[in-house]
């Protein structure tokens, strides 16, 4: 569904990502690990059309289309979800109205009528048990004043609303206490089926205790630099990152 | 990418959709101003001799003013004796005394426009004063309004009809001397709407004026007054367009609210006269005087605007709070693209005790605009216990355009409480990137964002007109009211 | 703008008598700049409330009076004198001026490193006129306000500190500014100039006080420039006498990097006015201004700032608060201008009265214009008296009416000194305003 291949992209001329190549198929579960700096939000936003990166090498093909030459908001249509790490406040704009207004572009796109008022608030509320949110939330401004945690639901949230065929989390765990952890972790394991995949960003080994991948990746330099499974994860929390840097030393 | 820049130029810039001109006879006086001027506008209209003696003060207090240079508006000198003071389209006989009677072309313009003259069609609880250059052509529901006791006609009819009321309250809130065109419009008014809602007496209805400039090289000089008798409560709308010429015209209006004892009136505008092109060529000057006051216990005066039009717009709706707890508001929504310029806020002014005023002002400046808020609040030594909440914010959607704030703010009275808060900011890049990646188009997320910037202001109009007023924003309608 | 009177006229009768004597007399640059000065202020004279930037101050009282210079030889005080005006603790290197001149006996400026100057400006003048002649009058306010133009006629002396690239004065620097007339109607026209190069650090404190209760005038004009990544502190400690007229005008020029605060404190006069103007023309400069003025009886104080932001990412911060008692009036009034290209500027502006008495009031005018679109500006005002619920609430702890009166001005008050780094001046600010504005009651048993 998602190949990455030899991506090389830049921001002021920099280089971060050099030469990356990932491949995501149907259904399967990606955890991008990595050093502080190592390109993984970068990858993240590259993925999910950003504005200001400079895109030098490389494809990314997203079922069986070039998803650089896809507008933001196309290739969130197409399926492509981004829960940010930072998810932006806009004052004065209702959180259900941009659920709303999300939604029904994306079911526009797929060619599906627009959901009634009475229909859509039933979906809301019924993914709302997902994350265990209140519904006073739906009515407040698109995360002003929300707490870290209540950001991250928030994002979750509409992530079950939207129901995207890949799923980008940048740093979901980061800001949550355990609790909050839980909540979220179980909101995405709900999330997983056979149609959709996941790729999840971060830092630490904690969120995989909860959301299991099938694959752990180690982002490092801009590239892919070593694949395994869940047991890399633990192998990185035991040892840190350093010893995989040294290995690249030797190995260049 | 970058697609999100470019959907930022063009958000507002949509053609003016009013801009033709209908193709009428008129009774237009020649270009100029002088005292036979201002006679012979009395003397057309049949007025009795004590409004001649009024415009007459009136013209000769403005030949001994000068007119107002303002810091932050710039545009060339007029020339008053280029504009022509009376225009209206030229009657069968008399006046219509009914729909029936009005001219056809006439009826199909404000069909254009969207406002159906005609009873039957309107939209239930609008009645409608259509004022046609400078004089009213039609007034609708008129005898339903009038079996409650409510007054809802023309100025000229009202001078006619209630000369009591007229001469009472004619100047008693913008004397004739207030401002150089206030007097201007005190010497040459034309027409206008007339209301007076009797004690107690809730208008069922909402009572709408709606303005129409047409004519080349005409000034609209119409006046409103508005009376709310001890208990009554009245909502008014007033919208206003204008055929696209290259030339500037004058619109130089004034507006007198007067809310007795307990009386509420609530006021809004739905501005959209032309604007002008993006070179700036065209367009009306809108300076505008309008103040309420409110004369009793209780009163509420509220002033809700939505400010799109015109090439500059300089007005100040205003509340004079004299009676105790009386309650002055100003909701304002300004929005100035290409090389509009609009200076535009309140005053209040608070002399009697418990008074409170809230003003919330949303600017949003694009392209070359400049849209800079101007208020006053003033609390006077005997208004103990005065309260003000005042929130300004600006939007800048471009590099090029200005927004400025400059607020007024004196108290003479220790317990006072006058609040004023004022923030800048522009639609963030991460704020439309975070929607385009839910998968709303870039236009969309500005619109959104823009409608939730106005909303404090949106809430406060009447369901009618706040469609209008997200249409003018460009802002797609479902789900953001209410 | 027209003038009240006739300003011209003994003003240049002064100073056709006293220009010979004037610092920098055989300085060709320096009488010219005086004398199109003189022109400049007879053309324009004194401002008028028709003046925007005046429209709450009216100047009438001053330009109604013909103020006649001080005498060059003032009477020299006993050092106790001075010594409400010591702040207690404070190491610095010490100048005072009397009557606009420096008096070398009173002062003590001790050693200071090498390059640095910290003297009199007469003094340069007469020695030096060339090390100042590109930067005095470079930021003055002469061209748009009569009485800035009225100190470069008549500008006798003041602080110079000028400070080489990269030099660090550890200690402040305390300038008392006294008068010590003892009789009404006379006029000192101070000049400050402080030249702060790349690199280098100082803290300035000025005092302005007098000796007696008399209707003097003060007209004090300051630049102070500052060179890239420059950090200058300054205080203002204005303890005027009750009948006293106190104008000031003061402009800034920040490069890039550079870094200016000031904390102008207002205790005493009975009309002044504090302007200053502030250039942000280097990319990341800095600049704060905050201000407290306690105010009763008759007085009438004026603040007055402009904050140009001309290049990107500058910061710019104004707190200002008053208390307000008696027939006392105050006046805020702050503009900031964000210019084409100043991206990314983050100004934040407020003002807070509280007014204590009937007859008190308070006047704000809070400016924003904006040309440019990348920014983050704010400012919030507000007038308003004694939260009745905290006083219930202290009062319901057993404390009394005057007493939790006095502790929430104090508190009030208090939140701007808080702002100041410098510990000795603050502790000597708590020390002079309780006394002050408390009516002498003691706060500190209270905190």
């Amino acid at each position: 569904m998602l190949s990455i291949r030899n991506l090389e992209a830049g921001i002021d001329g920099k280089p971060i990502l050099r030469g990356l190549s990932l491949e995501i198929g149907k259904g399967e579960v990606h955890a991008i690990m990595g050093p502080n700096g190592s390109g993984k939000s970068t990858l993240a936003h590259i993925l999910a059309g950003r504005d200001g990166y400079e895109i030098t090498g490389g494809e990314v093909i997203y079922e069986g289309r070039n998803l650089l030459e896809m507008p933001t908001e196309e290739r969130a249509r197409e399926g492509v979800f981004l829960a940010f790490q930072y998810p932006v406040e806009i004052p004065g704009v209702s959180n259900i109205y941009l659920l709303k207004a999300a939604l029904n572009a994306v079911r526009k796109h797929r060619g599906e009528g627009e959901l009634d008022a009475m229909d859509f608030l039933k979906l809301v509320k019924d993914r709302m048990n997902l994350v265990e949110m209140d519904e006073q939330f739906l009515y407040r401004p698109v995360n002003e004043g929300f707490s870290g945690g209540e950001k991250k639901r928030n994002e979750i949230l509409q992530m079950a609303v939207l129901q995207p065929k890949l799923g980008i989390l940048d740093e979901t765990d980061s800001g949550l206490d355990i609790d909050a952890l839980r909540v979220v972790a179980n909101g995405v394991n709900a999330l997983r089926g056979p149609e959709r995949s996941l790729m999840l960003v971060t830092h630490y080994q904690r969120l995989l205790d909860y959301i299991v991948p099938d694959y752990v990746h180690v982002l490092a330099g801009g590239r892919i630099v070593k694949s395994g499974d869940r047991g890399l994860a633990l192998e990185l929390e035991s040892r840190g990152y350093g010893w995989i840097e040294e290995e690249l030393r030797e190995g260049a | 990418m970058g697609t999100s820049k470019q959907n930022l130029d063009e958000l507002i810039r949509k053609d003016y959709e009013h801009g033709f001109v209908t193709d009428i006879e008129a009774d237009t006086v020649p270009p100029g101003l002088d005292e036979d001027v201002v006679r012979a506008i009395s003397a057309k209209k049949g007025e009795p001799e004590f409004m001649l003696e009024w415009r007459l003060r009136a013209y000769r207090h403005w030949t001994t003013m000068r007119e107002p240079e303002w810091a932050h508006v710039h545009y060339p000198p007029l020339d008053f004796q280029a504009i022509s003071y009376y225009s209206a389209p030229k009657a069968k006989g008399a006046g219509p005394k009914s729909l029936d009677e009005v001219d056809p072309k006439l009826l199909e313009t404000y069909n254009k426009l969207g406002i159906p003259l005609k009873e039957q069609e309107l939209l239930a609880g609008v009645a409608v004063d259509a004022v046609f250059d400078s004089v009213s052509v039609a007034t609708t529901f008129k005898d339903k309004l009038a079996g409650m006791g409510i007054i809802f006609c023309s100025f000229s009819e009202a001078v006619h009809e209630h000369p009591d009321l007229v001469r009472k309250y004619l100047g008693s809130v913008v004397p004739h001397t207030d401002n150089f065109y206030a007097s201007l419009n005190s010497a040459v008014f034309s027409d206008g709407s007339f209301v007076y809602v009797p004690k107690g007496v809730r208008c069922p209805m909402e009572l709408s004026t709606y303005f129409r400039i047409n004519a080349k090289n005409t000034g609209q000089f119409e006046r409103t007054l508005i009376i709310a008798d001890e208990g009554s409560y009245v909502s008014y709308l007033e919208g206003c367009t204008a055929p696209q010429r290259d030339e500037n015209q004058l619109h130089a209006a004034v507006v007198e609210l007067i809310a007795l004892k307990d009386a509420r009136i609530k006021y809004s505008t739905v501005q959209n006269w032309y604007p002008g092109d993006e070179e700036g060529r065209g367009g009306i000057y809108n300076f505008v005087t309008k103040r309420g006051a409110c004369r009793g216990a209780h009163a509420k005066i509220s002033w809700t605007q939505v400010e799109t039009g015109s090439a500059i717009t300089w007005k100040y709706p205003s509340v004079l709070l004299e009676g105790d707890h009386s309650v002055g508001e100003f909701y304002s929504v300004a929005l100035t693209n290409n090389r509009q310029q609009a200076d535009t806020g309140t005053k209040m002014i608070h002399i009697g005790r418990n008074t409170r005023s809230t003003i919330v002002s949303k600017g949003i400046s694009a392209g070359r605009g400049q849209n800079a808020y101007r208020g006053l609040v003033k609390v006077l030594k005997g208004a103990h216990d005065a309260r003000n909440y005042t929130r300004c914010d600006s939007l800048l959607i471009g590099p090029r355009c200005g927004a400025h704030t400059f607020p007024y703010i004196e108290v003479r009275n220790p317990t006072a409480q006058v609040e004023h808060e004022a923030t800048t900011s522009k639609i963030s890049e991460d704020q439309l990137y975070y929607c385009m990646q839910r998968g709303i188009s870039a236009e969309d997320a500005v619109s959104m964002i823009v409608n939730g910037f106005c909303k404090e202001v949106f809430k406060e109009l009447p369901m009618e007109f706040a469609v209008e007023a997200q249409k003018l924003l460009g802002i797609s309608l479902e789900g953001s009211v209410g | 703008m027209s003038a009240v009177m006739e300003p011209g006229e003994h003003y240049r009768v002064d100073f056709e008598r006293l220009c010979g004597d004037l610092p920098g007399a055989r300085t060709p640059w320096v009488r010219r700049r005086r004398e199109a000065a003189l022109a400049r202020f007879a053309e324009r004279g004194f401002p008028t409330t028709r003046d925007e930037a005046w429209k709450y101050t009216d100047p009438g009282v001053i330009a109604r009076r013909a103020f006649a210079p001080a005498p060059a030889a003032a009477p020299v005080p006993a050092p106790e004198a001075l010594e409400p005006f010591r702040i207690k603790g404070l190491d610095c290197h010490r100048l005072v001026f009397l009557d606009g001149r420096l008096a070398p006996d009173l002062s003590d400026v001790g050693a200071l490193p090498p390059g640095v100057v910290a003297g009199g400006l007469a003094r340069t003048l007469e020695e030096a006129p060339d090390s100042v002649e590109d930067r005095l009058g470079r930021y003055a306010g002469d061209e748009d306000n009569g009485f800035a133009a009225l100190n470069t006629a008549f500008l006798t002396d003041g602080v110079h500190l000028h400070l080489p690239p990269g030099a660090v004065l550890d200690r402040p620097v305390h300038v008392l500014h006294l008068s010590t007339g003892a009789g009404d109607g006379t006029v000192v026209h101070p000049r400050n100039l402080v030249v702060a190069g790349a690199g280098s650090r100082a803290v300035l404190i000025e005092t302005y006080a007098g000796l007696h209760e008399a209707a003097c005038l003060t007209n004090v004009q300051t630049e102070v420039l500052l060179g890239e990544g420059a950090r200058v502190e300054h205080y203002k400690l204005q303890q005027e006498g009750d009948k006293a007229f106190h104008i000031a005008d003061t402009g800034v020029y920040l490069p890039a990097r550079a870094r200016y605060r000031s904390h102008v404190i207002d205790a005493g006069g009975r009309l002044v006015r504090n302007e200053i103007r502030v250039r942000l023309d280097g990319a990341g400069s800095e600049c704060v201004l905050n201000g407290l003025y306690l105010l009763g009886a008759r007085q009438h104080v004026d603040n007055h700032t402009v904050i140009d932001h001309l290049a990107p990412e500058g910061t710019s911060r104004e707190y200002y608060k008053g208390v307000l008692e008696g027939h006392s009036r105050s006046v805020f009034s702050g503009k900031v201008i964000v210019h084409p290209g100043a991206r990314y500027t983050d100004a934040l502006q407020a003002n807070h009265n509280l007014l204590l008495s009937e007859n008190a009031e308070a006047d704000i005018r809070p400016q924003l214009e904006i040309y440019a679109d990348d920014v983050k500006c704010a400012h919030g005002a507000t007038v308003g008296r004694l939260d009745p619920d905290a006083l219930y609430y202290l009062k319901s702890r057993a404390i009394d009416e005057d007493a939790a009166r006095s502790l929430l001005i104090y508190a009030f008050a208090n939140d701007v000194l808080d702002r100041l780094p410098l510990e000795p001046v603050r502790a000597y600010l708590e020390r002079t305003l309780t006394a002050r504005l408390l009516h002498g009651r003691k706060v500190e048993e209270l905190i």
